[in-house]
């Protein structure tokens, strides 16, 4: 496996969803596999077609066994911006590398694919006759065949504006699929056991991607409630921890986030999420713990903290307090007799959280979390920070004219030495984050305004 | 609760500090949760289990990691089954130096502290 192997160009066709989450994704799974980005492009913005160097086939198919961002993998042969430009790049692509899925014993066929535009069956046949120079020896078998070739269309992303002509188009050899059907099957709307706050299947895996989850790694979930997080690492081979203050979401207990659905089941708690999927192997234990103030050992033993703080929206950011702050906000948990505290600021909570990834990660170990944002205060420069911890990537996603969130992945690049060495660096930092304690009534006033505003209009 | 669990737990009661583990453990009741052996898993798991603390816990449980126990199936299977078979279904995690118990319900930990009993 040289550096001197010149590397083979595939292209990748990206599903047109979490624009932002993708490049992260594939690079982090490359990263997992013993690849790299390599690209002549930096970034691709909106486009589906991504053109990568990876070392090996095998590399190609195992990230396509991860990732639910990208559609297919192809061996790419040639593209150009016009026919002529592609024929003419085909020509060039080395003859010895099409021959071993070409030759006279093999089966194949070619598929058409237009992007933003529909062909008919006769331009369709066009084309494909227009690739008979290719030096194809094999039987054309439509139905199963060895070997499947794709040329690809690209008319641009505009429904409302298709050009006459594609601006690319592509032939490759199709080596496989993405994991995009995990989304449809492992559907928050057919889960058994789901909160107010579920994550959405295709985010779940997405966030176990970036965080670099393999088999027979630990991940935990410090806000784990229903346990969504915890199944798509699952079902990548990771074992899986959770804790959470609510005892009640824990044990499965109390009132059902389900329309039509007043009480929980006895069939609804993490364990039966992840029996659900066949996953329940995996399951290690869940706990009712304070995220603030963890109970777990001194060391280094997870692989990956992937969570969903709460932001105090649809369910209250909340830690374990005092006897004496009991009258106003305050609720006792019924089980443990402890006072809940509902006034945990968000920049508290995420010093915590990236304190204790720090404390508790393997090194090369990854912290994936979501950060509430104020959309019109919002700077680069409020993303929290630790000196242990690299930002590998920071994802935004639209939640409201105002408001968004951001899927923030970091690494653990350096060894936690002393809790009290870093409480002051932080505070200063953390200080810019500090604004969005607020972001519950941020959030409202967008809210309430336009309510008012309604009512007002509707009153003229 | 398992015991690979109870063996990554530990007391944050105020002034503890490292003297909070292991939590000593009462069982009331324990059922054997058969689940899918995976050798490499169980390997992976070897070097992070503090012994003393497990042979605390447990009653059957060989003394040490032994030598090659990466290759060794009756060694693996035996930990497979101590770490991640018994299942603590009601019982109590106590702090060895304050005496707080933690209660364990339905196979889950409850570790909650109130603000004075915790470190800040």
């Amino acid at each position: 496996m040289a550096m001197s192997c010149p590397l083979n160009r595939y292209l990748l066709l990206m599903a047109q969803e979490h624009l932002e989450f993708r490049l992260p994704e594939i690079k982090s799974l490359l990263s997992l596999f013993g690849g790299q980005f390599i690209s002549s492009q930096e970034t691709y913005g909106k486009s589906p077609f991504w053109i990568l160097s990876i070392p090996s086939e095998d590399i190609a198919r195992n990230l396509m066994k991860r990732t639910v961002c990208a559609k297919s993998i192809f061996e790419l042969w040639g593209h150009g911006k016009s026919p002529e430009e592609l024929y003419s790049s085909l020509k060039n692509y080395p003859v010895e590398k099409m021959v071993p899925f070409l030759h006279s014993d093999s089966t194949y066929k070619i598929k058409i694919h237009t992007f933003n535009k529909t062909l008919t069956q006769e331009e369709k046949v066009k084309r494909i006759d227009a690739l008979e120079f290719l030096p194809f020896e094999g039987k054309v078998n439509l139905k199963k065949p060895q070997h499947i070739f794709s040329v690809l269309e690209d008319y641009g992303l505009d429904p409302n504006c298709i050009p006459e002509n594609p601006h690319n188009i592509y032939f490759g050899r199709w080596i496989a699929d993405g994991q995009r059907e995990l989304i449809e099957s492992y559907s928050v709307k057919k889960r058994h056991f789901i909160g107010n706050t579920s994550m959405d299947a295709g985010l779940s895996f997405i966030m176990a991607n970036h965080g670099k989850v393999k088999e027979n790694d630990i991940v935990f979930d410090p806000f784990v409630g229903t346990g969504g997080l915890l199944i798509a690492s699952a079902h990548f081979g990771a074992y899986v921890y959770g804790t959470d203050i609510d005892y009640n979401t824990v044990h499965g207990l109390g009132k059902a986030s389900r329309k039509n659905q007043k009480w929980r089941g006895p069939d609804e708690n993490i364990r039966a999420n992840l029996r659900q999927y066949g996953l329940e192997k995996y399951y290690l234990d869940v706990l009712v713990s304070d995220a603030s103030k963890p109970s777990w050992r001194k060391g280094t033993y997870f692989d990956a903290i992937i969570t969903d703080p709460p932001y105090g929206i649809r369910e209250s950011t909340r830690k374990t307090g005092s006897q004496k702050e009991i009258p106003k906000g305050m609720e006792k948990c019924p089980e443990s007799h402890v006072p809940v505290s509902l006034s945990y600021h968000l920049s508290d909570m995420f010093f915590d959280l990236l304190n204790f990834a720090a404390e508790t990660l393997v090194l090369g170990g990854r912290l994936v979390y979501w950060l509430p944002v104020y959309t019109p205060e919002y700077t680069e420069e409020m993303v929290p920070w630790h000196p242990c911890l690299r930002l590998i990537s920071n994802c935004e996603q639209k939640l409201s004219s105002h408001t968004s969130r951001r899927l923030i992945t970091m690494e653990k690049v350096k060894k936690f030495e002393n809790r009290d060495e870093y409480s002051h660096l932080l505070s200063d930092h953390f200080l810019l984050y500090k604004g969005h304690n607020s972001f519950r009534e941020k959030y409202f006033s967008g809210v309430t305004k336009r309510i008012a505003k309604e009512e007002k209009s509707s009153q003229e | 609760m398992k015991l690979l669990t109870h063996n990554l737990l530990s007391s944050h009661v105020r002034g503890v500090g490292s003297r909070g583990f292991p939590l000593r453990l009462q069982a009331t009741e324990v059922r054997i949760n058969p689940v899918e052996f995976n050798p490499d898993f169980v390997a992976r798991m070897i070097p992070k289990v503090e012994w003393a603390a497990l042979l605390e816990a447990a009653d059957t449980v060989p003394k040490g990691p032994i030598e090659g126990y990466e290759h060794d199936e009756k060694f693996l299977r035996q930990m497979h089954h101590v770490l991640l078979e018994v299942d603590v279904l009601e019982g109590t995690l106590q702090c060895p130096e304050s005496g707080r118990l933690f209660p364990i319900s339905r196979g889950i930990p409850n570790m909650l502290l109130s603000d004075e009993e915790t470190e800040t």
